[in-house]
């Protein structure tokens, strides 16, 4: 009950947030502008569509986790509105989850929002509805999920400029991780592959969840990697989560 | 009668600049508040004041002590169930309305829905602010907010109310507002921890004081205790008489308007200026025998400091 009414008020904060319009405007921009781009093309214009559309989803979304999620745990503090609300008799962790969730909520909404659009403009196109993408978009949401728990845990110690840029960095670096198997394969043994073994196993691989190419191209899909990536994802946003607690459980509010 | 705080050698300190330096904020602070009782913790800015509340709280973290609140520790949810609290200069979400934002904090306690409903609007009019319940928060003045954060405070009937600096920065009559809420606070039976500089609020509502200097109470107990009785001095407003004949028996403080305002130290020069004012036909408006204040008390210890 307490975590909901922190959730919904954090919701509510969150769609006022101008940023949020701003960024749904692009990305709006940038699904219509698909279109276009397809014209340009030749061969399959329908597979342009849905690669543009499905990478400015994922694009604006993490831009909007990472905005608003580096933001929320800091203006509570910045504005001293955490004094009343931890006053009340709510333990520090319900606090932080019930922020994570009003900023998933935002994510969810937006997301359906833009998905809408995506749809609309594949459908003017094709006239009929390509149910695999649904999944595609389901894993965009655990990975903005993801991301939103990244924010949250910067936001928890830093200010919103470097939180923004620790979190993209996490980002940037989940999408490019998976270099390293390759790395691994080809570095002789010793200190060296080790580490980048180790590096292999802590670093997020964001990759687990684009399934963009498979989707597009319609490629075969072994059943079992959906169940996989999904628990990949809520393991390690729940992961995330419970370090943001234990950082946030010691924290003084000068 | 049950202690409703207890505070045991609490000590604070905090790191600051690029190179951590430890400032001590809070030296080995002990005190005990009664239950039922209007508690004033005074102190000069920067003393200490909203670093022991935020203890208190728990939204910061002692070095060393024991933080009591009705005999649970102050970490509890059992303790944090019987406080209210109003922070100083307090800034809440200003897009909700003002039934809105009790209701969120409502949700925060455990409270039955219809009982959530009747606390709102009887504390809305405890506060005087029934007209501005649907008024977004952006749009109140200090003097507002203050009340909405003390309405706040009262949410889920707390047995103990902290208030920082609840006066601060309001005008006479908003001050008179929240000084006679808190008065009727105890007389519910509340009790209520307030910390401030506006030491006249102070001595008209407080039974106890503790008066913190630097991170340590260097005074505390109630204010008969504490403030002597006897006369300072005399005040005595008159007219009719030229500064040159009252200069041998008091300090002259002002003249206008033809009056002269005379500070007299001894009962017997007293005598003196009557039978001055009436042998030169003049008028005494008015005599006032002053005793020690609160602000005497607190200036002098501050300064002995």
């Amino acid at each position: 009950m307490k975590i909901k009414a922190i959730a919904l008020n954090t919701f509510k904060e969150a769609i006022r947030d101008r940023i949020l319009y701003l960024l749904l405007f692009f990305a709006a921009v940038c699904i219509i502008f698909s279109r276009i781009l397809a014209l340009l093309t030749v061969g399959d214009r329908v597979k342009i569509i849905i690669d543009v559309d499905l990478a400015s989803l994922s694009l604006f979304g993490a831009l909007i986790a990472i905005l608003l999620g580096t933001g929320l745990v800091y203006k509570e503090i910045d504005k001293k509105t955490i004094y009343t609300l931890l006053s009340k008799p709510i333990h520090r962790y319900q606090f932080l989850l019930g922020k994570f969730l009003g900023l998933v909520l935002t994510l969810f909404i937006m997301l359906l929002l833009m998905s809408i659009i995506f749809l609309a403009v594949v459908f003017l196109h094709t006239f009929k509805i390509e149910w695999s993408i649904f999944i595609t978009i389901f894993f965009i949401f655990i990975e903005l999920c993801l991301i939103t728990a990244v924010a949250i845990l910067f936001s928890c110690f830093s200010t919103p400029i470097l939180s923004s840029i620790f979190s993209l960095s996490f980002y940037l670096i989940g999408h490019f991780s998976w270099g390293l198997e390759t790395l691994i394969e080809k570095i002789r043994p010793g200190i060296g592959k080790i580490m980048a073994q180790i590096f292999y196993i802590f670093l997020p691989n964001l990759e687990n969840f684009n399934f963009k190419t498979e989707i597009v191209h319609h490629l075969p899909i072994p059943s079992n990697i959906f169940l996989l990536s999904t628990l990949y994802g809520i393991a390690y946003t729940i992961f995330i989560l419970l370090l943001a607690m234990l950082v946030f459980r010691k924290r003084d509010f000068i | 009668m049950a202690t409703a705080l207890k505070i045991e050698d609490l000590h604070k300190s905090f790191s600051t600049g690029f190179i951590p330096k430890k400032k001590k904020i809070l030296k080995g602070i002990s005190l005990a508040v009664e239950e039922g009782e209007i508690f004033g913790y005074l102190g000069p800015n920067g003393a200490g004041k909203t670093t022991t509340i935020k203890c208190i709280l728990g939204l910061i973290f002692p070095k060393k002590g024991k933080i009591e609140i009705f005999g649970h520790s102050s970490y509890s949810l059992q303790a944090k169930e019987q406080i209210g609290y109003l922070p100083e200069n307090p800034y809440f979400y200003d897009y909700l309305t003002a039934s809105e934002f009790l209701r969120f904090y409502s949700q925060l306690s455990l409270m039955k829905k219809k009982d959530k409903e009747d606390k709102i609007s009887s504390l809305l009019s405890l506060v005087s602010l029934e007209q501005s319940a649907s008024l977004p928060l952006r749009k109140f003045s200090r003097g507002m907010l203050q009340r909405i954060g003390l309405a706040q405070a009262l949410l889920n009937e707390p047995s103990l109310v902290l208030l920082d600096e609840p006066l601060g920065g309001l005008d006479p009559l908003g001050r008179k507002e929240i000084r006679d809420i808190i008065v009727k606070l105890k007389a519910e039976g509340k009790t209520v921890f307030l910390s401030s500089h506006i030491l006249q609020d102070i001595e008209m509502i407080c039974d106890r004081v503790a008066i913190i200097v630097n991170g340590q109470i260097v005074s505390q107990g109630t204010l008969q205790d504490l403030i002597s009785e006897k006369i300072l001095f005399t005040e005595i407003l008159l007219s009719g008489v030229e500064e040159k004949e009252v200069e041998d028996l008091g300090e002259c403080i002002s003249t206008h308007t033809e009056r002269l305002l005379l500070k007299v130290f001894e009962d017997e020069k007293i005598e003196k200026v009557l039978q001055l004012v009436q042998s030169k036909k003049g008028k005494i408006h008015s005599l006032i025998p002053r005793t020690e204040t609160l602000e005497d008390l607190f200036v002098g210890i501050v300064k002995q400091q």
